[in-house]
């Protein structure tokens, strides 16, 4: 099982919904977010394009954050997400300098947070908070071992990219173009 | 033109805008126990060649520097946790993949080992100084006797106390300022110049202190030598790590770097301790001052600029 997630860059409308559902779902303290939408413009006007983006972490399969923890906090989980066990945690903050995604921070209780999928959801069957909201259901979400899921079907009919290939992390949040 | 924001008004403290998850911690912990390593490194040295009484303030006197170097810097380390009641999770694992892992566990060597040192010599130190328990001045004794074997561990764990503190960085292929191999021995160099300088300085022995000063010296050219190939390699690699370099060719670390660290912490130095070498009198103080300061600065401005260095996407 391997979950990763689409993200339809030409449907998406930066609502920033998504941002909002993982406030709530997640209890995301105030002023943090696991998620975020970023605008790309390019060219001049009038020639111009934009891109738009919702990005979170990239539950890497290669991920630098794994690696660099010295007390096994972050680790794979299910579906090779990645997640941080918070009592496992002494908040030293390799993981953040070392995600080049900046996807990581620091929870005021101490510990290091981020994104999980909404594994808590996946396992009762429904789909991430931000998947499930989005207006334009521009994002899908799923297992890439299984050729019928949802994220196969799209990943198998479009063009996509993912952030920063070249740092090595193989990341699993692809962004069709 | 290409601009891009995050629209959805993302700003993780420590995170947006730039990235400083690391503050004054971390580099003054890595000066600290880069200086504890050259200490003890030459510590360790001189007593395996047999020079205990010709470099008495390398191998007995200095040293005490090391403990006290070590301690304040794992109490600056224990303030960068943000979870701190849970510091002891270093210790129920060991991962080989994670330099914090191994840091973790070299001061779990290092540190002990640099008080049993200054224990064992504390009466070189203060002549009058008295154990008063027994066990103790036993304990002592067998350490002693095995002070070669003692030298040794001590030898190889502070050459790798000395590399870890640059390999922290190196390792993150995120930051591209840091991520290049050569930070581990320009902070092992260093740490070595560091620890010249405060023997340098504790010396009443004028041959002792010619000799360090030539050590320090050689350090320093090394040091220099490797900051250039630093630059070469940058320069030589990908954007990104052009990027990188371009923050000490004109962008915002320029004059910093080049001044306080090259400069004021290398050059100057450099030149009074070869005129000092040249029969010139040179109050000690002032190189070796200036030593410390740019070794100082030298993690300050890598641990900072590290963190402004980015992947571009």
């Amino acid at each position: 099982m391997r979950y990763a997630m689409a993200i339809d860059t030409k449907k998406c409308v930066g609502c920033s919904d998504c941002v909002v559902a993982c406030q709530t779902e997640n209890d995301v303290p105030i002023g943090y977010c696991r998620d975020w939408v970023v605008e790309v413009m390019d060219g001049t006007y009038p020639q111009l394009e934009m891109e738009l983006r919702s990005e979170r972490c990239n539950h890497c399969e290669n991920s630098p954050c794994v690696r660099c923890c010295p007390t096994g906090a972050s680790h794979y989980s299910e579906g090779g997400t990645v997640l941080v066990t918070k009592n496992e945690c002494i908040g030293c903050s390799a993981c953040i300098t070392s995600c080049p995604y900046d996807a990581r921070f620091v929870h005021p209780e101490g510990y290091v947070d981020k994104c999980t999928f909404c594994l808590h959801r996946v396992k009762k069957g429904m789909q991430p908070a931000c998947v499930a909201v989005c207006p334009t259901k521009c994002m899908y979400f799923g297992d890439l071992d299984d050729p019928r899921s949802e994220v196969s079907q799209i990943l198998k009919k479009r063009k996509y990219k993912t952030l920063i290939p070249e740092a090595g992390t193989k990341p699993h949040l692809y962004f069709l173009i | 033109m290409r601009e891009e924001i995050i629209v959805s008004g993302r700003n993780n403290p420590l995170i947006d805008p730039q990235l400083h998850v690391w503050h004054w911690e971390i580099p003054t912990y890595l000066f600290l126990g880069g200086l504890a390593a050259g200490l003890m490194f030459f510590a360790a040295l001189y007593t395996i060649r047999n020079k205990e009484n010709e470099y008495k303030t390398a191998v007995k006197i200095a040293p005490i520097i090391a403990p006290i170097a070590l301690v304040l810097g794992l109490i600056a380390l224990f303030l960068d946790l943000h979870h701190k009641l849970y510091f002891w999770r270093l210790y129920t694992t060991i991962r080989l993949e994670s330099p914090m892992s191994w840091g973790a566990w070299t001061l779990m060597v290092v540190t002990p080992l640099s008080i049993i040192w200054t224990a064992i010599h504390m009466k070189d130190i203060f002549p009058k100084w008295n154990w008063k328990f027994d066990v103790i001045e036993e304990l002592i004794e067998f350490f002693k006797k095995h002070k070669k074997t003692l030298a040794w561990i001590m030898l190889i764990s502070s050459a790798i106390l000395g590399i870890y503190t640059g390999i922290l960085f190196s390792a993150f292929n995120a930051r591209p300022l840091w991520n290049t191999s050569i930070l581990g021995p320009l902070f092992l160099a260093s740490g070595l110049s560091a620890g010249a300088a405060v023997v340098i300085w504790m010396s009443k022995n004028h041959l002792e202190r010619k000799r360090f000063a030539q050590l320090d010296l050689m350090i320093i050219g090394i040091e220099l030598f490797l900051i250039i190939h630093m630059f070469m390699g940058f320069l030589a690699s990908t954007q990104v790590q052009i990027d990188a370099a371009n923050l000490f060719l004109g962008g915002a670390y320029t004059a910093p770097f080049w001044i306080f660290v090259v400069f004021l912490g290398m050059i100057v130095p450099a030149i009074l301790e070869g005129m000092e070498l040249k029969g010139f009198k040179i109050p000690v103080a002032i190189p070796v001052v200036l030593v410390l300061f740019g070794s100082v600065m030298l993690r300050f401005i890598i641990a900072y600029a590290g963190q402004a260095s980015r992947w571009l996407y």
